[in-house]
């Protein structure tokens, strides 16, 4: 196994760009749909999260991460500290009313195209599960992946001499 | 309405401190609207509490823990209390002259005085010990913040850390000692414990807690050393919180104590000795100071000794004349610190030998109140330190408690010095620069700062607050019958029969204020002190002489310092040995501790239960060969890569077993799980050589093995045994069946993560978060960070071309 040739841009947008990007978006529709659904079906944000993650992987392999960081736009350390406030205003809001921390409400929306729904106030909580998670995702492609407006990393990525022999 | 204020004291505090920047100077004028509120609110009460009839309000706080956020106005209360509104009203509007306009950390300091007065408040009137180490701490941590108001030097920031350390140090033992007490007496509640005080060795172990952190907090020996270091702060401050208030919150804990435990066995003689030493000692320092603050703070010191002598007492007397000298002190010593202040301001130095001549009608202003207020701290009479010292001398003459022929002694011994070093305060300000431009005295002058001519005279409005104090001082000087109604009630509130009876109104009160009460023992003792002090200063020159040999005592910072290095090295070794950065030793001790740590159990009792069945259906057969096989194949390898590719093999492996157990969502979570920990194991995995290394010698080869034999069979043996062990009902039933009413959800691992365990999991996230922000630290450091301007220097030039590129 030896360290794989970085393409170079040109070629990765003649290959993998497009079916990368179809492959993305149907992805990040599905991490979507488990984030919502999951209350009451399998999913849930975590889970959610980590599909979107694998998604983000994709777009990884195909564009490198001046492509991630293109698509998500979002800095990843944006994502985890919404993901946090989000899912600590949603834990604190029961305590507000009186209720114990996260209590759990809720309510029946009637919606123009979805028709009734039922909504519970975790699933703010869960989202913001969701985006810390992706925002982790995000946080390690930012650490350890290539950065090909970067010659440095080149370097850094070449071998080193590990602790592995220690004991 | 108390609820409110301390509220309104958070919510204006924050407001200034994190957006004031803005409101630049005038965040002083924001910030003065709360401490005159509060003094408008004390003056509205002031008649109801110093009739005897108390001011409460309680809220919910932690109802389990038999916490609440209770508040109490008596008669004590509202001496501090006013002490605080009063103080920081002045301070806040003196903060408006001697700040530069222009200084931009203006706002945080009228933010962080707000805070401290609201703190301070919490601390006075709480009547709930939780709550009042809730304030105190508060009043530690603004202190700190304040102390460093001038960050960017590093003496303000060690001198901050100082006073933190040392009276959060305090703090803590003074929980221990709450919690100790409040646990025997079964409440929380201030004044029921002094109502009817509980005994016992614990008792008693709680009331010497108690009293360390007092003597944190009001800088008694030998925890004394940070209130001189904090004088790095600026004046301003010095004035608010280490002259004036957040040094006496030990001093008030000790006095609400007193009258209820002095009896106590080691209350009198910890408390009084303590105290007395601290007078001395602190008093002894001042004489030896050139800095007009550093004398000040000492002297601070010293007094807060005496305070803390008169109120550990315990004695209704002896509370009494601590409240007027409380008073007093108050009063003369903020207005000292201001003074001190406008010369520092107008000359640029607070060092008697190197202040210029100070001449001119505002200057003279500025001596008159220098004069009065440093004459009310010496105990001269006509003013307000005098009646506070006569009251002070009498309750000790007739006290009624082991020893006190020593400690009047003492006490008049210190007052001559306080005397000797209040001239000599006044002396070094005005005169000496006098006597020094004619020629007539020299002085060696290790600074090289030269004598400037003539100080430009002070505006009105920096004075002024000064003058006020001073006029205060004058009045209750001249007309001490103006206190009789306040010290009274403060005095009475502290006596526990009267905290018993719940009402005031004794025959036996302690006598009214007066100037003059006749040639008494306190009088002959006030003579004695005040020629004493003459004395000694006019023997200045002999006295310094001898008092150059206290140097041999080395100071406490220094002490202080010395313990700090200590503890650092001992952190440093143990830290050597704990984190040895192993990665297979950190990771062999925790799995075999896990492990094999419950496994001793089973050598005490084993019982092997009837073997479960092993498969439940066909499909598990070929899944299991898989794990294992795959587990084998990993253990196995010598290349990274594969290893982890097998690794993830195992864990689909499981998500398999998920999917054939008919658990969809577990399956999903697992086989997500693996799909994007495997690529981001290949992105870390790049980084590594491509083969584990063969340096492993047999031995470590064979502790490995035995490593994983280990937890390999203890893990197999608490699955069998802990399944069939089982008594209690699952947690997981009685989950499913409370999903859909509690949780409104039908899929019970959600429900189970968001709701019923949700506080895990914000835990978790949280910690996600820390690990993830840790992780890009790690790979980054010593590279270019994202968006790139910061480089280090050795890739500065390399990358210099590519540093305008953003993000995104």
């Amino acid at each position: 196994m030896t360290i794989r040739e970085r393409p170079s841009p040109e070629r990765e947008v003649d290959l993998a760009a497009v079916p990368s990007r179809v492959t993305f978006y149907a992805v990040v529709a599905a991490s979507m749909y488990l984030l919502f659904a999951g209350h009451n079906r399998p999913g849930g944000g975590f889970v959610g999260a980590l599909v979107a993650g694998g998604a983000i992987a994709v777009r990884y392999i195909a564009g490198g991460i001046e492509d991630v960081r293109h698509v998500t736009r979002v800095r990843p350390w944006t994502a985890l500290g919404l993901g946090l406030a989000i899912a600590t205003t949603a834990a604190i809001i029961p305590l507000l009313s009186g209720d114990a921390l996260l209590n759990a409400a809720k309510w029946q929306l009637d919606l123009p195209v979805f028709g009734t729904v039922g909504v519970s106030s975790v699933l703010l909580f869960d989202i913001g599960v969701y985006l810390v998670v992706v925002g982790l995702v995000l946080m390690v492609f930012e650490a350890f992946g290539d950065d090909t407006s970067d010659p440095e990393l080149t370097a850094a990525a070449s071998p080193r001499p590990t602790e592995d022999g220690r004991s | 309405m108390l609820v409110a204020l301390l509220a309104l004291h958070g919510a204006i505090g924050v407001g200034i401190f994190g957006g004031g920047r803005r409101l630049g100077r005038r965040a002083l004028l924001v910030g003065l609207i709360v401490p005159l509120l509060t003094l408008t609110y004390l003056v509205a009460v002031f008649a109801r509490v110093t009739d005897g009839r108390i001011v409460t309000q309680t809220i919910r706080w932690v109802p389990a823990l038999g916490v609440e956020g209770a508040l109490r106005v008596d008669g004590f209360s509202l001496v501090m209390a006013l002490a605080v509104a009063a103080i920081g009203a002045a301070v806040l509007f003196y903060s408006w002259f001697y700040f530069d306009a222009a200084d931009d950390s203006l706002a945080r300091f009228a933010g962080l005085a707000v805070l401290f007065a609201g703190a301070m408040l919490g601390v006075v009137l709480a009547d709930d010990l939780i709550t009042l180490f809730a304030a105190w701490e508060l009043t530690s941590i603004t202190s700190y913040l304040l102390i460093g108001n001038r960050y960017r030097e590093v003496q303000a920031r060690a001198a901050a850390l100082h006073a933190l350390l040392v009276t959060s140090m305090g703090g803590l033992v003074m929980l221990a000692g709450m919690v100790l007490i409040g646990q025997a007496a079964g409440t929380y509640r201030l004044s029921r414990i002094l109502a009817d005080p509980p005994s016992g060795t614990t008792v008693t172990a709680g009331l010497v807690c108690i009293c360390i952190g007092a003597f944190t907090k009001s800088a008694q020996y030998p925890f004394h050393s940070w209130l001189p270091g904090a004088m790095a702060a600026p004046t301003p401050v010095s004035a608010f919180l280490h002259s004036a208030t957040m040094v006496k919150a030990g001093v008030y804990l000790i006095g609400r104590f007193a009258p209820a435990f002095a009896t106590v066995t080691p209350w009198r003689p910890l408390v009084i000795s303590v105290g007395v030493v601290t007078m001395v000692a602190g008093a002894l320092r001042a004489m030896r100071q050139y800095d007009l603050k550093l004398l000040l703070a000492h002297g601070t010191v010293s007094q807060l000794g005496f305070l803390v002598v008169l109120f550990g007492i315990g004695t209704p007397a002896a509370s009494q004349s601590g409240v007027v000298m409380l008073i007093a002190h108050v009063l003369f010593k903020a207005a000292l610190f201001m003074v001190v202040g406008v010369i520092d301001h107008h000359t640029g130095t607070r060092d008697i030998r190197a202040l210029p001549v100070m001449s001119g009608p505002r200057w003279l202003a500025v001596k008159v109140v220098a004069v009065l207020s440093a004459a009310s701290m010496a105990g001269v009479p006509l003013l307000a330190g005098f009646i506070g010292k006569e009251a002070a001398l009498d309750a000790l003459v007739h006290g009624r408690f082991d020893a006190n022929a020593i400690v009047v002694g003492v006490v008049v011994v210190s007052s001559a010095l306080t005397f000797a070093y209040s001239a000599r305060l006044l002396w070094g300000a005005f005169r000496l620069p006098e006597r020094l431009r004619k020629g007539v005295e020299s002085v060696v002058v290790p600074l090289d700062a030269a004598h400037p001519d003539d100080a430009l005279p002070p505006t009105t409005g920096l004075l002024a607050p000064a003058a006020i104090l001073t006029a205060v001082t004058v009045a209750v000087g001249v007309a001490p019958a103006l206190l009789n109604r306040l010290v009274g009630a403060a005095s009475r509130s502290l006596d526990p029969r009267t905290l018993r009876a719940g009402s005031f109104g004794f025959a036996d009160d302690p006598a009214d204020l007066a100037i003059f009460h006749g040639f008494t023992t306190a009088f002959w003792l006030s003579v004695v002190v005040i020629a004493g002090g003459l004395a000694i200063f006019a023997l200045r020159a002999p006295v310094a002489r001898l008092l150059r040999h206290g140097t041999v005592i080395p100071p406490g910072t220094e002490i202080y310092l010395r313990l700090l290095s200590g503890l650092n090295t001992l952190s440093r070794q143990v830290t050597g040995v704990v984190q040895n950065g192993s990665l297979p030793i950190y990771l062999g001790v925790i799995v075999v501790t896990a492990t094999a740590a419950p496994a001793i159990f089973f050598l005490f009792h084993f019982d092997w239960p009837d073997w479960p069945p092993l498969t439940t259906s066909g499909a598990q057969y070929p899944i299991s060969a898989l794990i294992l096989g795959a587990a084998f194949a990993a253990a196995l390898t010598r290349r990274r890569f594969v290893a982890a590719l097998f690794l993830s093999a195992v864990g689909y492996g499981m998500a398999a077993f998920f999917v054939v157990r008919g658990a969809p969502d577990l399956a999903l979570t697992q086989a997500a799980v693996e799909t994007v920990s495997t690529v981001l194991f290949v992105l870390v995995l790049r980084r590594l050589p491509n083969r584990f290394e063969r340096r492993s010698t047999p031995i470590t080869r064979g502790m490995r093995i035995a490593a994983a034999a280990v937890v390999g069979v203890a893990v197999f043996i608490f699955a069998i045994v802990a399944g069939a062990w089982r008594t209690a009902a699952p947690v997981s039933t009685q989950m499913i069946e409370r999903s859909l009413p509690d949780g409104h959800g039908r899929n019970v691992v959600n429900v189970i993560l968001v709701d019923f365990r949700g506080l895990d999991t914000l835990g978790e996230i949280s910690v996600l978060t820390a690990a993830a922000i840790g992780t890009v630290a790690i790979a980054r450091s010593g590279r270019r960070r994202y968006g790139g301007r910061i480089k280090t220097d050795a890739t500065a030039s390399s990358t210099a071309a590519t540093s305008d590129r953003t993000a995104g």
